[in-house]
Protein backbone atom coordinates (compact mmCIF):
# COMPACT_ATOMS: atom_id res chain seq x y z
CA UNK A 1 0.00 0.00 0.00
CA UNK A 2 2.66 2.12 0.98
CA UNK A 3 5.59 3.11 -1.52
CA UNK A 4 9.47 2.16 -1.39
CA UNK A 5 10.06 5.97 -1.13
CA UNK A 6 7.91 6.26 1.80
CA UNK A 7 9.00 3.04 3.12
CA UNK A 8 12.75 4.53 3.46
CA UNK A 9 11.56 8.13 4.64
CA UNK A 10 9.77 6.40 7.62
CA UNK A 11 12.73 4.32 8.56
CA UNK A 12 14.66 7.78 7.98
CA UNK A 13 12.93 9.77 10.22
CA UNK A 14 12.19 7.20 12.78
CA UNK A 15 16.25 6.06 12.71
CA UNK A 16 17.10 10.29 13.80
CA UNK A 17 14.50 10.10 16.51
CA UNK A 18 16.01 6.69 17.78
CA UNK A 19 19.61 8.42 17.59
CA UNK A 20 18.81 11.48 19.24
CA UNK A 21 16.83 9.84 21.53
CA UNK A 22 19.70 6.91 22.51
CA UNK A 23 22.65 9.83 21.96
CA UNK A 24 23.04 11.17 25.88
CA UNK A 25 22.28 7.80 26.95
CA UNK A 26 25.31 6.62 24.81
CA UNK A 27 27.58 9.30 25.62
CA UNK A 28 27.38 8.96 29.42
CA UNK A 29 27.57 5.45 29.39
CA UNK A 30 30.98 5.79 26.92
CA UNK A 31 31.83 8.87 29.53
CA UNK A 32 31.81 6.25 32.92
CA UNK A 33 34.02 3.59 30.70
CA UNK A 34 36.88 6.11 30.24
CA UNK A 35 39.90 6.23 32.27
CA UNK A 36 39.41 8.67 35.57
CA UNK A 37 42.79 9.90 35.72
CA UNK A 38 44.87 11.63 33.34
CA UNK A 39 47.35 9.32 31.62
CA UNK A 40 45.80 6.43 32.17
CA UNK A 41 45.87 3.56 29.66
CA UNK A 42 42.99 3.33 27.26
CA UNK A 43 40.61 0.51 26.66
CA UNK A 44 37.02 0.36 29.02
CA UNK A 45 37.38 0.92 32.74
CA UNK A 46 35.02 -0.97 34.32
CA UNK A 47 36.56 -0.46 37.52
CA UNK A 48 35.07 3.07 37.63
CA UNK A 49 31.62 1.31 38.72
CA UNK A 50 33.30 -0.02 41.32
CA UNK A 51 35.12 3.29 42.80
CA UNK A 52 31.91 4.88 42.21
CA UNK A 53 29.94 2.22 44.21
CA UNK A 54 32.70 2.42 47.16
CA UNK A 55 34.59 5.92 47.13
CA UNK A 56 31.49 7.45 45.69
CA UNK A 57 29.20 5.86 48.93
CA UNK A 58 26.51 4.95 46.45
CA UNK A 59 26.65 1.21 48.32
CA UNK A 60 24.83 3.27 50.57
CA UNK A 61 23.01 5.41 48.53
CA UNK A 62 21.20 2.43 46.42
CA UNK A 63 20.78 0.47 49.32
CA UNK A 64 18.70 3.23 50.95
CA UNK A 65 16.96 3.74 47.15
CA UNK A 66 16.14 0.09 47.40
CA UNK A 67 14.67 0.24 51.48
CA UNK A 68 12.59 3.46 50.40
CA UNK A 69 11.16 2.05 46.86
CA UNK A 70 10.68 -1.39 48.18
CA UNK A 71 8.61 0.07 51.40
CA UNK A 72 6.78 2.61 49.11
CA UNK A 73 5.89 0.21 46.73
CA UNK A 74 4.70 -2.39 49.25
CA UNK A 75 2.83 0.37 51.42
CA UNK A 76 1.02 2.09 48.43
CA UNK A 77 0.10 -1.29 46.75
CA UNK A 78 -1.56 -3.01 49.86
CA UNK A 79 -3.32 0.71 50.98
CA UNK A 80 -4.78 1.27 47.41
CA UNK A 81 -5.84 -2.16 46.54
CA UNK A 82 -7.42 -2.30 50.16
CA UNK A 83 -9.37 1.53 49.19
CA UNK A 84 -10.05 0.32 45.50
CA UNK A 85 -11.80 -2.65 46.87
CA UNK A 86 -14.04 -0.76 48.83
CA UNK A 87 -14.67 1.75 46.15
CA UNK A 88 -15.07 -0.16 43.74
CA UNK A 89 -16.92 -3.09 44.68
CA UNK A 90 -19.10 -1.44 47.75
CA UNK A 91 -21.60 1.16 48.39
CA UNK A 92 -21.21 3.21 51.87
CA UNK A 93 -21.97 6.68 52.41
CA UNK A 94 -20.00 9.29 51.11
CA UNK A 95 -18.17 7.11 48.51
CA UNK A 96 -17.83 9.78 45.85
CA UNK A 97 -16.94 12.43 48.06
CA UNK A 98 -14.38 10.65 49.58
CA UNK A 99 -12.97 9.47 46.26
CA UNK A 100 -13.04 12.76 44.63
CA UNK A 101 -10.78 13.84 47.94
CA UNK A 102 -8.18 11.26 47.16
CA UNK A 103 -8.32 12.38 43.50
CA UNK A 104 -7.35 15.75 43.82
CA UNK A 105 -3.93 13.96 45.26
CA UNK A 106 -3.20 13.69 41.43
CA UNK A 107 -3.46 16.79 40.80
CA UNK A 108 -1.40 18.64 43.86
CA UNK A 109 2.03 19.02 43.20
CA UNK A 110 4.09 17.50 45.77
CA UNK A 111 6.19 20.87 46.35
CA UNK A 112 2.88 22.26 47.69
CA UNK A 113 3.44 19.73 50.35
CA UNK A 114 6.94 18.87 50.44
CA UNK A 115 7.75 22.50 52.84
CA UNK A 116 4.87 22.02 55.43
CA UNK A 117 5.42 19.07 55.73
CA UNK A 118 9.12 19.10 56.29
CA UNK A 119 8.24 21.80 59.19
CA UNK A 120 5.82 19.26 60.71
CA UNK A 121 8.15 16.38 60.87
CA UNK A 122 10.95 18.54 61.80
CA UNK A 123 8.92 19.32 65.09
CA UNK A 124 8.06 15.69 65.36
CA UNK A 125 11.97 14.68 65.13
CA UNK A 126 11.92 12.88 62.27
CA UNK A 127 13.26 14.61 59.15
CA UNK A 128 16.19 12.22 58.55
CA UNK A 129 15.04 9.23 58.55
CA UNK A 130 13.00 6.74 56.71
CA UNK A 131 9.67 7.83 57.66
CA UNK A 132 10.47 10.88 56.55
CA UNK A 133 10.97 9.48 52.27
CA UNK A 134 8.47 6.76 52.68
CA UNK A 135 5.07 8.26 54.31
CA UNK A 136 5.22 11.33 52.34
CA UNK A 137 5.55 9.26 48.80
CA UNK A 138 3.04 6.48 49.88
CA UNK A 139 0.57 9.56 50.26
CA UNK A 140 1.65 10.20 46.95
CA UNK A 141 1.05 7.26 45.33
CA UNK A 142 -2.11 6.36 46.87
CA UNK A 143 -4.09 8.94 44.88
CA UNK A 144 -2.98 7.18 41.32
CA UNK A 145 -2.94 3.80 42.90
CA UNK A 146 -6.86 3.88 44.62
CA UNK A 147 -8.36 5.02 40.98
CA UNK A 148 -6.06 2.59 39.10
CA UNK A 149 -6.96 -0.40 41.60
CA UNK A 150 -11.13 1.08 41.73
CA UNK A 151 -10.85 0.50 38.05
CA UNK A 152 -9.74 -2.54 37.79
CA UNK A 153 -12.33 -3.93 40.65
CA UNK A 154 -15.41 -2.15 38.82
CA UNK A 155 -14.67 -3.69 35.82
CA UNK A 156 -13.77 -7.38 37.57
CA UNK A 157 -17.14 -9.55 37.28
CA UNK A 158 -19.58 -8.59 39.10
CA UNK A 159 -21.82 -11.57 38.94
CA UNK A 160 -18.50 -13.79 40.14
CA UNK A 161 -18.73 -11.57 43.17
CA UNK A 162 -22.26 -11.89 43.92
CA UNK A 163 -21.81 -15.60 43.13
CA UNK A 164 -18.84 -16.27 45.70
CA UNK A 165 -20.93 -13.79 48.57
CA UNK A 166 -24.22 -16.40 47.94
CA UNK A 167 -21.60 -19.09 48.68
CA UNK A 168 -21.17 -17.97 52.30
CA UNK A 169 -17.19 -16.19 51.01
CA UNK A 170 -16.80 -13.25 53.36
CA UNK A 171 -15.75 -9.57 51.92
CA UNK A 172 -11.70 -10.52 52.74
CA UNK A 173 -12.02 -13.86 51.40
CA UNK A 174 -13.46 -12.61 48.39
CA UNK A 175 -10.83 -9.83 48.08
CA UNK A 176 -7.83 -12.04 49.21
CA UNK A 177 -8.58 -15.39 47.38
CA UNK A 178 -10.14 -14.04 44.16
CA UNK A 179 -10.33 -10.53 43.18
CA UNK A 180 -6.57 -10.10 44.12
CA UNK A 181 -5.15 -13.01 42.80
CA UNK A 182 -7.11 -12.29 39.35
CA UNK A 183 -5.86 -8.40 39.04
CA UNK A 184 -2.49 -9.65 39.01
CA UNK A 185 -1.72 -7.64 35.80
CA UNK A 186 -3.72 -4.71 36.65
CA UNK A 187 -1.45 -4.77 40.37
CA UNK A 188 1.87 -5.45 38.35
CA UNK A 189 1.12 -2.06 36.17
CA UNK A 190 0.93 -0.17 39.27
CA UNK A 191 3.42 -1.52 41.02
CA UNK A 192 5.95 -0.73 38.09
CA UNK A 193 4.98 2.98 37.86
CA UNK A 194 5.48 3.28 41.60
CA UNK A 195 8.68 1.62 41.91
CA UNK A 196 10.08 4.56 38.86
CA UNK A 197 8.07 7.56 40.16
CA UNK A 198 9.94 6.52 43.98
CA UNK A 199 13.24 5.75 42.77
CA UNK A 200 13.77 8.77 41.15
CA UNK A 201 12.28 11.11 43.13
CA UNK A 202 14.72 13.84 43.72
CA UNK A 203 13.00 17.46 45.95
CA UNK A 204 11.41 15.01 48.64
CA UNK A 205 15.03 13.89 50.14
CA UNK A 206 16.69 16.81 48.79
CA UNK A 207 14.31 18.76 51.75
CA UNK A 208 14.23 15.55 53.98
CA UNK A 209 17.77 14.49 54.64
CA UNK A 210 20.94 15.86 55.62
CA UNK A 211 22.36 12.99 56.86
CA UNK A 212 24.87 11.91 54.33
CA UNK A 213 23.93 8.04 55.16
CA UNK A 214 20.43 8.65 54.38
CA UNK A 215 20.66 9.83 50.62
CA UNK A 216 18.65 8.47 48.17
CA UNK A 217 20.39 7.59 44.86
CA UNK A 218 19.47 10.66 42.88
CA UNK A 219 19.88 13.03 46.12
CA UNK A 220 23.46 11.52 46.28
CA UNK A 221 24.52 11.96 42.38
CA UNK A 222 23.70 15.53 42.78
CA UNK A 223 25.49 16.44 46.06
CA UNK A 224 28.43 13.79 43.97
CA UNK A 225 28.31 16.03 41.09
CA UNK A 226 29.22 19.32 43.04
CA UNK A 227 31.78 17.60 44.29
CA UNK A 228 33.79 16.09 42.08
CA UNK A 229 33.65 18.07 38.87
CA UNK A 230 36.89 16.63 37.98
CA UNK A 231 35.88 13.40 38.10
CA UNK A 232 33.60 13.10 35.14
CA UNK A 233 33.94 9.61 34.44
CA UNK A 234 33.48 8.42 37.94
CA UNK A 235 30.30 10.86 38.00
CA UNK A 236 29.40 9.22 34.51
CA UNK A 237 30.02 5.67 36.10
CA UNK A 238 28.07 7.24 39.52
CA UNK A 239 25.04 8.33 37.14
CA UNK A 240 24.72 4.97 34.77
CA UNK A 241 24.45 3.06 38.33
CA UNK A 242 21.30 5.52 39.63
CA UNK A 243 19.83 5.11 35.96
CA UNK A 244 20.00 1.13 35.79
CA UNK A 245 17.65 -0.03 37.75
CA UNK A 246 14.62 2.00 36.38
CA UNK A 247 16.00 1.52 32.90
CA UNK A 248 16.46 -2.51 33.02
CA UNK A 249 12.90 -3.09 34.91
CA UNK A 250 11.33 -1.14 31.89
CA UNK A 251 13.19 -3.30 28.84
CA UNK A 252 11.64 -6.16 30.80
CA UNK A 253 8.13 -5.00 31.42
CA UNK A 254 8.14 -2.22 29.13
CA UNK A 255 4.49 -3.75 27.85
CA UNK A 256 2.98 -3.25 31.47
CA UNK A 257 4.80 -0.09 31.89
CA UNK A 258 3.80 1.32 28.63
CA UNK A 259 -0.32 0.08 28.78
CA UNK A 260 0.10 1.76 33.05
CA UNK A 261 1.05 5.11 30.92
CA UNK A 262 -1.00 5.39 28.53
CA UNK A 263 -4.05 3.92 30.25
CA UNK A 264 -3.18 5.68 33.47
CA UNK A 265 -2.75 9.04 31.59
CA UNK A 266 -6.24 8.38 29.27
CA UNK A 267 -8.38 7.54 32.37
CA UNK A 268 -6.57 10.32 34.94
CA UNK B 1 -12.93 9.27 31.83
CA UNK B 2 -14.20 6.83 29.18
CA UNK B 3 -14.53 3.73 31.47
CA UNK B 4 -17.40 5.56 33.96
CA UNK B 5 -20.21 3.31 33.22
CA UNK B 6 -23.40 4.64 32.88
CA UNK B 7 -25.50 2.53 34.06
CA UNK B 8 -25.28 0.46 37.22
CA UNK B 9 -25.05 -3.62 36.80
CA UNK B 10 -27.42 -4.42 39.25
CA UNK B 11 -29.38 -0.76 40.33
CA UNK B 12 -30.85 -1.26 43.36
CA UNK B 13 -33.39 1.16 45.40
CA UNK B 14 -30.80 1.99 47.99
CA UNK B 15 -28.60 3.78 45.74
CA UNK B 16 -31.64 5.94 45.14
CA UNK B 17 -32.88 6.58 48.62
CA UNK B 18 -28.84 6.94 49.67
CA UNK B 19 -29.74 4.70 52.24
CA UNK B 20 -27.66 0.93 53.25
CA UNK B 21 -28.73 -0.92 55.64
CA UNK B 22 -31.28 -3.70 56.41
CA UNK B 23 -33.19 -6.06 53.50
CA UNK B 24 -32.36 -3.96 50.93
CA UNK B 25 -28.41 -5.67 51.18
CA UNK B 26 -27.86 -8.50 48.72
CA UNK B 27 -27.26 -11.96 50.42
CA UNK B 28 -23.64 -11.55 51.36
CA UNK B 29 -23.16 -8.13 50.98
CA UNK B 30 -20.92 -6.45 53.52
CA UNK B 31 -21.99 -4.12 55.93
CA UNK B 32 -21.36 -0.37 54.82
CA UNK B 33 -18.92 0.04 57.69
CA UNK B 34 -16.73 -2.52 56.66
CA UNK B 35 -16.26 -0.45 53.45
CA UNK B 36 -14.46 2.63 55.63
CA UNK B 37 -12.13 -0.41 56.96
CA UNK B 38 -11.14 -1.11 53.87
CA UNK B 39 -10.85 2.76 53.39
CA UNK B 40 -9.33 3.69 56.76
CA UNK B 41 -5.31 2.91 56.02
CA UNK B 42 -5.33 4.59 52.87
CA UNK B 43 -7.42 7.84 54.42
CA UNK B 44 -4.92 8.25 57.49
CA UNK B 45 -1.90 7.98 55.36
CA UNK B 46 -3.26 10.51 53.14
CA UNK B 47 -4.89 12.96 55.65
CA UNK B 48 -1.28 13.04 57.67
CA UNK B 49 1.03 13.56 54.59
CA UNK B 50 -1.18 15.15 51.74
CA UNK B 51 -4.72 16.68 53.37
CA UNK B 52 -2.96 18.10 56.49
CA UNK B 53 0.32 19.39 54.86
CA UNK B 54 -1.73 21.18 52.30
CA UNK B 55 -3.90 23.05 54.94
CA UNK B 56 -0.56 24.14 56.99
CA UNK B 57 0.85 25.44 53.71
CA UNK B 58 -2.36 27.69 53.28
CA UNK B 59 -1.80 28.62 56.64
CA UNK B 60 1.91 29.58 56.44
CA UNK B 61 1.24 31.24 53.29
CA UNK B 62 -0.43 34.57 55.54
CA UNK B 63 2.55 34.65 57.24
CA UNK B 64 6.23 36.16 57.11
CA UNK B 65 8.17 33.02 58.46
CA UNK B 66 12.02 32.67 58.49
CA UNK B 67 11.44 28.66 59.82
CA UNK B 68 12.55 29.30 62.87
CA UNK B 69 11.22 32.33 65.15
CA UNK B 70 7.26 33.20 65.78
CA UNK B 71 6.01 34.01 62.47
CA UNK B 72 4.01 37.65 61.94
CA UNK B 73 0.65 37.70 60.07
CA UNK B 74 0.85 39.62 56.90
CA UNK B 75 -3.00 38.77 55.37
CA UNK B 76 -2.62 38.47 51.88
CA UNK B 77 0.81 40.34 51.37
CA UNK B 78 2.54 37.21 49.90
CA UNK B 79 0.27 36.83 47.34
CA UNK B 80 0.37 40.58 46.64
CA UNK B 81 4.15 40.61 46.51
CA UNK B 82 4.38 37.38 44.49
CA UNK B 83 1.88 38.60 41.86
CA UNK B 84 3.24 42.17 41.54
CA UNK B 85 7.31 41.97 42.40
CA UNK B 86 8.54 41.49 39.15
CA UNK B 87 11.61 38.96 40.85
CA UNK B 88 8.70 36.66 42.25
CA UNK B 89 6.56 36.77 39.03
CA UNK B 90 9.69 36.38 36.75
CA UNK B 91 9.79 32.71 37.15
CA UNK B 92 5.95 31.94 35.98
CA UNK B 93 7.31 33.72 33.03
CA UNK B 94 9.72 31.22 32.27
CA UNK B 95 7.27 28.37 32.85
CA UNK B 96 5.63 30.01 29.71
CA UNK B 97 8.64 29.66 28.01
CA UNK B 98 9.08 25.87 29.00
CA UNK B 99 5.63 25.44 27.65
CA UNK B 100 6.90 25.63 24.26
CA UNK B 101 9.60 23.27 25.18
CA UNK B 102 7.69 20.74 27.37
CA UNK B 103 4.40 20.33 26.23
CA UNK B 104 3.63 22.14 22.47
CA UNK B 105 7.39 20.46 20.57
CA UNK B 106 7.21 16.90 22.06
CA UNK B 107 2.93 16.63 21.17
CA UNK B 108 3.98 17.92 17.47
CA UNK B 109 7.04 15.67 17.41
CA UNK B 110 5.40 12.99 19.08
CA UNK B 111 1.93 13.18 16.82
CA UNK B 112 4.67 13.12 13.60
CA UNK B 113 6.24 10.18 14.93
CA UNK B 114 3.71 7.98 15.76
CA UNK B 115 1.52 9.50 12.27
CA UNK B 116 4.56 7.85 10.60
CA UNK B 117 4.59 4.65 12.34
CA UNK B 118 1.14 3.73 12.50
CA UNK B 119 1.07 4.46 8.54
CA UNK B 120 4.21 2.55 7.17
CA UNK B 121 3.43 -0.53 9.55
CA UNK B 122 6.93 -0.91 9.77
CA UNK B 123 9.28 -3.80 10.75
CA UNK B 124 11.27 -3.49 14.41
CA UNK B 125 8.62 -0.13 15.31
CA UNK B 126 8.47 -1.92 18.38
CA UNK B 127 11.99 -0.95 18.54
CA UNK B 128 11.70 2.29 18.04
CA UNK B 129 9.02 2.80 20.38
CA UNK B 130 11.22 1.27 23.50
CA UNK B 131 13.97 3.42 22.53
CA UNK B 132 12.01 6.88 21.80
CA UNK B 133 9.84 6.44 25.27
CA UNK B 134 13.42 5.35 27.04
CA UNK B 135 14.37 9.12 28.48
CA UNK B 136 10.51 9.07 29.86
CA UNK B 137 11.72 6.12 32.34
CA UNK B 138 15.46 7.66 33.48
CA UNK B 139 15.63 9.60 36.58
CA UNK B 140 15.96 13.62 35.80
CA UNK B 141 19.37 13.78 37.89
CA UNK B 142 20.70 11.75 35.57
CA UNK B 143 19.40 13.44 32.60
CA UNK B 144 20.65 16.55 33.71
CA UNK B 145 24.29 15.18 34.19
CA UNK B 146 24.00 14.02 31.19
CA UNK B 147 22.90 17.08 29.02
CA UNK B 148 25.34 19.16 30.97
CA UNK B 149 28.10 17.44 29.32
CA UNK B 150 26.77 18.12 25.95
CA UNK B 151 26.45 21.93 26.95
CA UNK B 152 29.58 21.71 28.25
CA UNK B 153 32.11 24.44 26.46
CA UNK B 154 33.97 21.47 25.26
CA UNK B 155 31.18 19.29 25.25
CA UNK B 156 29.06 17.01 22.16
CA UNK B 157 26.93 20.25 21.27
CA UNK B 158 29.55 22.19 20.65
CA UNK B 159 32.53 19.44 19.18
CA UNK B 160 29.65 18.22 16.80
CA UNK B 161 29.43 22.28 15.49
CA UNK B 162 32.97 22.81 15.33
CA UNK B 163 33.28 19.39 13.20
CA UNK B 164 30.78 20.89 10.44
CA UNK B 165 32.99 24.15 10.45
CA UNK B 166 30.59 25.64 12.23
CA UNK B 167 32.98 27.16 14.96
CA UNK B 168 31.11 30.97 15.18
CA UNK B 169 28.21 29.44 16.27
CA UNK B 170 29.69 27.40 19.38
CA UNK B 171 28.05 28.99 23.32
CA UNK B 172 28.59 28.37 26.62
CA UNK B 173 25.10 27.25 25.99
CA UNK B 174 24.36 26.79 30.18
CA UNK B 175 26.69 29.88 31.12
CA UNK B 176 24.69 32.44 28.50
CA UNK B 177 21.33 33.75 29.83
CA UNK B 178 20.27 34.24 26.19
CA UNK B 179 20.49 30.21 25.71
CA UNK B 180 20.18 28.54 29.18
CA UNK B 181 16.31 28.36 30.04
CA UNK B 182 16.05 27.15 25.75
CA UNK B 183 18.89 24.69 26.18
CA UNK B 184 17.20 23.42 29.95
CA UNK B 185 14.18 23.28 27.90
CA UNK B 186 15.13 21.17 24.93
CA UNK B 187 15.77 18.57 27.46
CA UNK B 188 12.02 18.26 28.40
CA UNK B 189 11.59 17.85 24.38
CA UNK B 190 14.02 14.88 24.75
CA UNK B 191 12.25 13.74 27.60
CA UNK B 192 8.43 14.18 26.96
CA UNK B 193 8.61 13.44 23.24
CA UNK B 194 7.82 9.66 24.08
CA UNK B 195 5.28 9.92 26.51
CA UNK B 196 3.38 11.53 23.80
CA UNK B 197 4.00 9.08 20.99
CA UNK B 198 3.15 6.29 22.62
CA UNK B 199 0.13 7.83 23.40
CA UNK B 200 -1.14 9.24 19.95
CA UNK B 201 0.11 5.19 19.07
CA UNK B 202 -2.05 3.90 21.28
CA UNK B 203 -5.03 6.58 19.78
CA UNK B 204 -4.33 5.37 16.11
CA UNK B 205 -4.46 1.92 16.96
CA UNK B 206 -8.01 2.39 17.13
CA UNK B 207 -8.88 4.08 13.89
CA UNK B 208 -10.14 1.05 11.65
CA UNK B 209 -7.74 0.49 8.71
CA UNK B 210 -10.62 0.41 6.09
CA UNK B 211 -10.80 4.36 6.93
CA UNK B 212 -7.46 5.10 5.84
CA UNK B 213 -7.92 2.49 2.82
CA UNK B 214 -11.30 4.97 1.94
CA UNK B 215 -9.67 7.74 2.20
CA UNK B 216 -6.89 6.64 -0.10
CA UNK B 217 -9.44 5.57 -2.26
CA UNK B 218 -10.94 8.98 -2.41
CA UNK B 219 -7.51 9.83 -3.63
CA UNK B 220 -6.23 11.58 -0.42
CA UNK B 221 -2.51 11.98 0.14
CA UNK B 222 -0.66 11.19 3.58
CA UNK B 223 -0.82 13.91 5.05
CA UNK B 224 -4.69 14.69 4.00
CA UNK B 225 -5.11 11.15 5.32
CA UNK B 226 -3.86 11.96 8.45
CA UNK B 227 -5.80 14.81 8.74
CA UNK B 228 -9.15 13.95 8.22
CA UNK B 229 -8.62 10.09 9.85
CA UNK B 230 -6.34 9.89 12.12
CA UNK B 231 -6.31 13.42 14.21
CA UNK B 232 -9.98 13.81 14.66
CA UNK B 233 -9.16 10.15 16.61
CA UNK B 234 -6.84 11.85 18.59
CA UNK B 235 -8.88 14.03 20.80
CA UNK B 236 -8.61 12.04 24.17
CA UNK B 237 -4.93 11.50 23.53
CA UNK B 238 -4.32 14.97 23.05
CA UNK B 239 -5.97 16.04 25.82
CA UNK B 240 -4.29 13.83 28.05
CA UNK B 241 -1.18 14.71 26.26
CA UNK B 242 -1.22 18.72 27.29
CA UNK B 243 -2.23 17.64 30.51
CA UNK B 244 0.92 15.67 31.15
CA UNK B 245 3.17 17.76 29.48
CA UNK B 246 2.17 20.92 30.67
CA UNK B 247 1.61 19.78 34.36
CA UNK B 248 5.75 18.73 33.43
CA UNK B 249 6.99 22.26 32.38
CA UNK B 250 5.11 23.94 35.07
CA UNK B 251 6.50 21.58 38.10
CA UNK B 252 10.13 21.79 36.40
CA UNK B 253 12.53 21.40 39.24
CA UNK B 254 15.74 18.52 39.18
CA UNK B 255 16.12 19.40 35.71
CA UNK B 256 17.01 23.05 36.77
CA UNK B 257 18.42 22.52 40.05
CA UNK B 258 21.11 20.20 38.70
CA UNK B 259 21.84 21.86 35.07
CA UNK B 260 22.11 25.80 35.97
CA UNK B 261 20.62 26.51 39.95
CA UNK B 262 18.50 29.22 38.46
CA UNK B 263 21.19 30.90 36.67
CA UNK B 264 23.03 32.32 35.13
CA UNK B 265 21.57 34.97 37.22
CA UNK B 266 18.21 34.46 37.33
CA UNK B 267 17.88 32.96 34.05
CA UNK B 268 16.18 29.47 34.24
CA UNK B 269 14.41 30.17 37.61
CA UNK B 270 11.64 28.14 38.00
CA UNK B 271 8.25 28.10 40.37
CA UNK B 272 9.43 25.04 41.99
CA UNK B 273 13.01 25.80 42.16
CA UNK B 274 11.98 29.06 43.76
CA UNK B 275 9.62 27.33 46.20
CA UNK B 276 12.61 25.09 47.10
CA UNK B 277 15.20 28.22 47.40
CA UNK B 278 12.48 31.18 49.18
CA UNK B 279 11.68 28.11 51.84
CA UNK B 280 14.83 26.63 52.26
CA UNK B 281 17.68 28.52 51.52
CA UNK B 282 15.95 32.15 51.83
CA UNK B 283 14.35 31.88 55.00
CA UNK B 284 11.14 33.53 53.87
CA UNK B 285 8.77 30.38 54.38
CA UNK B 286 5.92 32.47 53.25
CA UNK B 287 7.01 33.41 50.20
CA UNK B 288 7.87 30.05 49.21
CA UNK B 289 4.68 28.20 50.61
CA UNK B 290 2.62 30.99 48.61
CA UNK B 291 4.65 30.37 45.27
CA UNK B 292 3.41 26.44 45.71
CA UNK B 293 -0.02 27.46 46.29
CA UNK B 294 -0.05 29.76 42.62
CA UNK B 295 1.64 26.88 41.24
CA UNK B 296 -1.39 23.90 42.18
CA UNK B 297 -3.96 27.00 41.67
CA UNK B 298 -2.35 27.04 37.78
CA UNK B 299 -1.77 23.29 37.71
CA UNK B 300 -5.77 22.69 38.74
CA UNK B 301 -7.39 25.52 36.39
CA UNK B 302 -4.98 24.26 33.51
CA UNK B 303 -5.93 20.33 34.23
CA UNK B 304 -9.55 21.00 34.37
CA UNK B 305 -9.86 23.79 31.43
CA UNK B 306 -7.89 20.84 29.17
CA UNK B 307 -10.14 18.20 29.88
CA UNK B 308 -13.39 20.83 29.57
CA UNK B 309 -12.27 21.41 26.54
CA UNK B 310 -11.69 17.77 25.25
CA UNK B 311 -14.95 16.83 26.74
CA UNK B 312 -17.05 19.86 24.95
CA UNK B 313 -15.15 19.01 21.81
CA UNK B 314 -16.83 15.15 22.23
CA UNK B 315 -20.06 16.13 22.46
Amino acid sequence: MTSRVERVGSYLVLSVAAVIALYPLVLIIAAALRPDQVGASGGLHFENFATAWQRGNFGTYLRNSVIVSVAVVVLSAALSSMAGYAFGTMRFRGSSVLFYLLLLGLMVPSEAVIVPLYYDLKALGLTDTYVSLIFPQVAQSLAFGTFWMRAYFRSSSHELVEAARVDGAGHGRIFWSILLPMGRPALLTMVLLVFMWTWNEFLLPLVMITDESLRTAPLGLSNFQGQYTAGTALLAAAAVLVALPVVLVFLFTQRHFIRGMVEGGVKG
Amino acid sequence: MRWRRTTRPSPRVADVAGVTRGPSRAPGEPRPHVAYLYLAPALVVFACFMAWPLLHALYLSFYEWDGLSLGTWVGLGNYRDVLTDPELRAPFVHSLVLLVFFSALPITIGMTLAAVMSRARLRGSGFFRTVVFLPQVVAMVVVAIAWRAIYAPTGALNDTLRAFGLGALTQTWLGDPTYALSAVGLVGTWVGTGLCMVLFLAGLSKVPRELYEAATLDGAGALRQFFAVGLPALRGELAVALTLTIVAALRTFDLVYVMTSGGPGRSTRVPSFEVYRWSMQEGKVGYGVTIALLLTAVILAVTVAVNKVAEAERA
